[in-house]
């Protein structure tokens, strides 16, 4: 019997719909838990689903190669998400055409920010080269910042983890951060997020409100664009 | 549902294309966005266009069902973590730090552009 249920645990660790199953029903149970603390910042569902999943592959020693073969489809998503957000942009386009000076200048500034910082920072910490270089994009979206990273030689797969930990960094601290400034713009509060914290923080704007949400997306989408010209620029001029 | 992301599909197929065969430096989805949103403002010139998913709603619902589970897609690259236990053995602390400095810093900084540069606008064109 047990050497039965070992050749069926043996059988399924090895298939994606295990893992795919994994990935969204603990997903399901952290996203249940986060709408239960009514979007609590801490509460935040990728950050409990990641350590969960994770602790689950350590304990049953599985490789992430074989977990990630049936939670591919779910990454996949990332791109048809990425065009979707043209979606939210068309009903709110004349409140974005309104508002494309304030957005352009923000952008080119919050992205510039973004880049040096994290490359400034790393570099005071004495932080080895390949990993400074790996950190550099971390402000925008995984497909994106990974693709940055093969092109600077670096290490992409430690590239999408600081992007996706950027991530859940902004989303958490982004709401107490701006309530304690006292800014209650939410184009500008959606905005910054998304220049700082991509997909994550923009999952985050549409939660604390529809024209937050809209921003961000918008400045997710720019900042794939801008930070794809200025990192090779920022890492040549920054390090040494 | 299926209408709908084809279209979305479509639109990041031919992003990604137009982004390799030019080589152009910007994402292909980010590419299929622009067209995506120039494929429904021609809509609204074209009332031919209006069909299929291009009619009642159609990729704007499956649209929203997606945007809706957008942190779910992060998850699997996040997992990627246990690849890296020794590297966050190591460097952990100091790029968890690096991070939140540079993430308070960013949102900071873009904040107060925005609104600065809104107030300049609303200064030098005073309303009707």
């Amino acid at each position: 019997m047990s050497e039965n249920s070992f050749s069926l645990w043996v059988y399924l660790s090895q298939s994606p719909l295990l893992w795919l199953t994994v990935t969204l029903s603990i997903y399901a149970i952290a996203d249940a838990i986060s709408l239960r603390t009514h979007r609590h910042p801490l509460a935040n569902p990728v950050l409990h689903s990641i350590w969960v999943i994770g602790a689950f592959l350590i304990i049953t020693d599985t490789s992430y190669t074989t977990y990630f073969a049936g939670a591919q489809f779910v990454h996949f998503l990332l791109g048809p998400a990425t065009v979707a957000l043209a979606i939210p942009l068309y009903d709110n386009r004349a409140r974005v055409a309104a508002a494309l000076l304030p957005m352009l200048v923000s952008l080119i500034v919050g992205s510039m920010i973004a880049i040096v910082t994290v490359v400034l920072l790393a570099e005071a910490f004495g932080l080895p080269r390949s990993i400074i270089l790996s950190l550099s994009p971390k402000s925008v979206t995984a497909g994106v910042a990974m693709g940055i990273s093969e092109s600077l030689h670096a290490d992409p797969s430690l590239t999408a983890v600081s992007v996706v930990l950027t991530g859940i960094l902004g989303a958490i601290i982004v709401t107490p951060l701006m309530n304690r400034a006292a800014i209650t713009d939410f184009r500008a509060r959606g905005f910054a997020v998304g220049i700082a914290a991509h997909g994550i923080g923009t999952a985050r704007a549409f939660q604390v409100d529809e024209v937050a949400g809209v921003f961000s997306g918008i400045a997710m989408g720019l900042n794939a664009l801008v930070t794809s010209f200025l990192v090779p620029i920022a890492v040549t001029l920054l390090l040494r | 549902m299926i209408a709908g992301l084809s279209v979305i599909l479509l639109c990041q197929l031919v992003g990604e294309a137009i982004v390799r065969g030019v080589g152009l430096p910007i994402p292909g989805p980010v590419l299929g966005m622009a067209l995506l949103l120039l494929l429904l403002l021609t809509r609204d010139h074209f009332t031919g266009l209006r069909r299929g998913p291009l009619h009642k709603d159609g990729v704007e619902t499956t649209s929203r069902s997606l945007l809706g589970h957008l942190s779910l897609m992060f998850v699997p690259a996040g997992v990627g973590v246990v690849k890296k236990l020794d590297l966050v053995m190591e460097h952990g602390a100091a790029i968890l730090l690096i991070l939140s400095v540079s993430v308070v810093i960013t949102l900071l900084v873009t904040v107060t552009t925005f609104l600065a540069v809104n107030r300049l606008l609303s200064r030098s064109q005073p309303g009707p």
